[in-house]
């Protein structure tokens, strides 16, 4: 898929995770802005994963730690035919399986989260699977920067530089702000890549919203032979809906009607630019 | 309860030797049996396993969280994953790894929890394991074993292996006797075995403490003519209510022993169930009470309690004496 194709697309998705949030009144609206793209690139450029080999055990994984921006997840996964996208009219309602974090009633999903600083050893043990199988499949892991003072992180990235696992490729989506405020002023992870690098794994900064530079990142995997792989995605929380852009109330916003159809507005243009 | 000999302690095995040797059983005609552990290969009895398989052991190194969500992620390539580690780590260390990784994401790890209990004695309570049933009977789908003797320990082992549902055993250091050479006995998940009937008293054991309860039933039928039946109720959840009812129809007083919290363990599920069925017998919960422990070996604890022959003895002749 081209960049133009795959920047298109995004627009969509994010039309879509807004329509959904509007209609649950509900949803970590921000952060789902933030890793779209990373999603799209993933699931349209990079995974050996679809509805026809989910079941297959040689498919591409995807973990999402951060979990809770599991509307950015649900958009996607539709689009790539796991479900029919209707089904996100129940998003967080009575008795519905689309819950507010990911859980495998929904199909297309791995792994159930949602309590933060749990997708590295999950996927840890699913690579770590793979090299006792050898079979070639890879486990992408999303995290959020706010997650990474979890010390469960920290387990895992520590093995999987032990059982050089090559096969892992974790993204941070580094948006800089959590629920409550920024994640430098809360629990400074940085620098990150160092830290990360003496852990055993192998490095790459990337604009997380560059579709180009997304695909040459993950075109390059493995970073290094015998390592896990890092990319610290550099993304704006709210990303595509100016009045939400890096503005830390909208971690969890709801838009009214009137914000709603502003941020249709938005995004109406900004498919016309890319057309 | 006495020391056994050097005799019996040559004849009889520790569940967790029963557990090492039926994994390598298990593993001599099944490539998908996979050993995790956090540095407990030792402590775990692991070591000729690891030595005998090394390409289905992996070693975590000292970190009981990403024990717990490593295993999980194995689990869900279908490998059967046993995750090993002292069982006071690996249900308070990891109990959301537990709760999150393996039951909500419904990954069928078998957790095994060595040197449960007071195993670990007079190294205290950072090593006892006294919460377990109670934290781990709150997570939905997740089946909490204590096999009471190597049969039960085996058979748990076979029954873990061959279950696609996340499972929780534990497992005491000391030698256990066989409950009953009973040929036809068996074994399941959920049903409770009844190894020793009498009509007076209904002692409900698990794990360890099952055999010192046939020792008191046996005490209490020689010297007082009480006949008690002795239950090995080795599944915590899903509980045997049948067996309880048809133990409490009786009438005859009841008494629970665990190695374990008074609280939110085997005892309090009876008494739950006994409650609110209607059920009013005279009704008495053995286990450690909610104190740190007593400085002591595994039995100098489990007798300074009453976790003993005499002191199960004791409590149920009072129950039946105050019935009369």
């Amino acid at each position: 898929m081209t960049d133009k194709e795959l920047a298109l697309k995004s627009v969509e998705y994010r039309r879509k995770i807004l329509k959904y949030i509007v209609e649950a009144k509900a949803g970590h609206t921000g952060g789902s802005l933030s890793c779209v793209d990373i999603l799209n690139v993933l699931y349209n450029h990079v995974m050996n994963v679809s509805p026809e080999n989910f079941r297959s055990p040689v498919r591409d994984r995807y973990i999402q730690s951060k979990g809770h921006t599991v509307e950015a997840l649900y958009v996607v996964l539709a689009d790539q035919g796991f479900f029919p996208e209707s089904d996100l009219l129940t998003l967080c309602k009575y008795g519905s399986h689309y819950i507010g974090h990911p859980t495998k009633k929904v199909n297309g999903i791995e792994q159930n989260t949602g309590s933060l600083g749990h997708g590295m050893s999950l996927s840890v043990g699913t690579a770590l699977a793979a090299k006792l199988d050898g079979l070639a499949y890879r486990v992408f892991t999303l995290l959020g920067d706010g997650e990474l003072p979890e010390g469960s992180n920290w387990e895992g990235a520590l093995l999987a530089s032990h059982y050089q696992l090559d096969n892992l490729c974790a993204i941070v989506d580094k948006n800089g702000l959590q629920i409550s405020g920024p994640t430098t002023d809360v629990c400074n992870t940085d620098p990150l890549d160092r830290k990360f690098e003496a852990f055993g794994w192998e490095v790459r900064h990337v604009d997380g919203h560059d579709f180009g530079a997304l695909k040459e990142a993950f075109a390059a995997l493995p970073f290094a032979p015998g390592k896990p792989s890092l990319i610290i995605a550099h993304t704006v929380k709210g990303r595509g809906i100016s009045y939400m852009e890096n503005q830390l109330k909208w971690h969890h916003g709801v838009p009214n009607a009137e914000q709603y159809a502003q941020a249709l507005e938005e995004l109406e243009e900004a498919t016309a630019v890319l057309r | 309860m006495a020391e056994m000999t050097q005799n019996e302690r040559a004849t009889y095995k520790a569940n967790l030797d029963v557990f090492s040797g039926t994994l390598q059983d298990l593993a001599s005609t099944d490539r998908t049996i996979l050993v995790v552990t956090s540095d407990s290969r030792g402590s775990g009895k692991l070591v000729p396993f690891g030595q005998k398989y090394p390409a289905q052991i992996v070693e975590i190194g000292i970190a009981e969280q990403n024990l717990v969500g490593v295993a999980a992620g194995l689990a869900s390539t279908g490998k059967k994953v046993f995750a090993v580690s002292p069982a006071c780590f690996l249900t308070a260390r990891s109990f959301e790894q537990i709760k999150t990784d393996v039951a909500y994401s419904d990954n069928p790890v078998k957790l095994i929890g060595i040197s449960a209990g007071v195993s670990y004695g007079a190294l205290g309570s950072t090593h006892h394991s006294l919460h377990d049933f109670a934290a781990l009977r709150a997570v939905h789908n997740l089946i909490v074993v204590a096999p009471a003797d190597n049969f039960e320990a085996e058979h748990a082992i076979r029954l873990a292996a061959e279950t696609d549902h996340p499972i929780y055993i534990r497992f005491g250091k000391k030698a256990m006797p066989y409950l009953t050479e009973d040929p036809s006995r068996r074994f399941e998940f959920g049903k409770g075995s009844v190894v020793r009937e009498g009509g007076d008293l209904a002692i409900i054991g698990t794990g360890e403490t099952v055999y010192p309860a046939v020792l008191a039933a046996n005490r209490l039928e020689n010297v007082y003519g009480i006949r008690a039946t002795v239950v090995s109720m080795h599944t915590i959840k899903p509980l045997d209510y049948e067996l309880l009812a048809k133990l409490a129809e009786t009438g005859a007083p009841i008494i629970t022993a665990e190695e374990h919290s008074i609280y939110g363990g085997l005892g309090e599920a009876c008494a739950s169930f006994l409650l609110q069925n209607g059920f009013r017998n005279p009704f008495k919960i053995m286990g450690i009470p909610d104190e740190y422990t007593v400085t002591g070996s595994q039995i100098e604890i489990l007798n300074h309690y009453g976790l003993s022959e005499e002191g199960i003895a004791e409590t149920g002749l009072k129950l039946v004496q105050k019935q009369a």
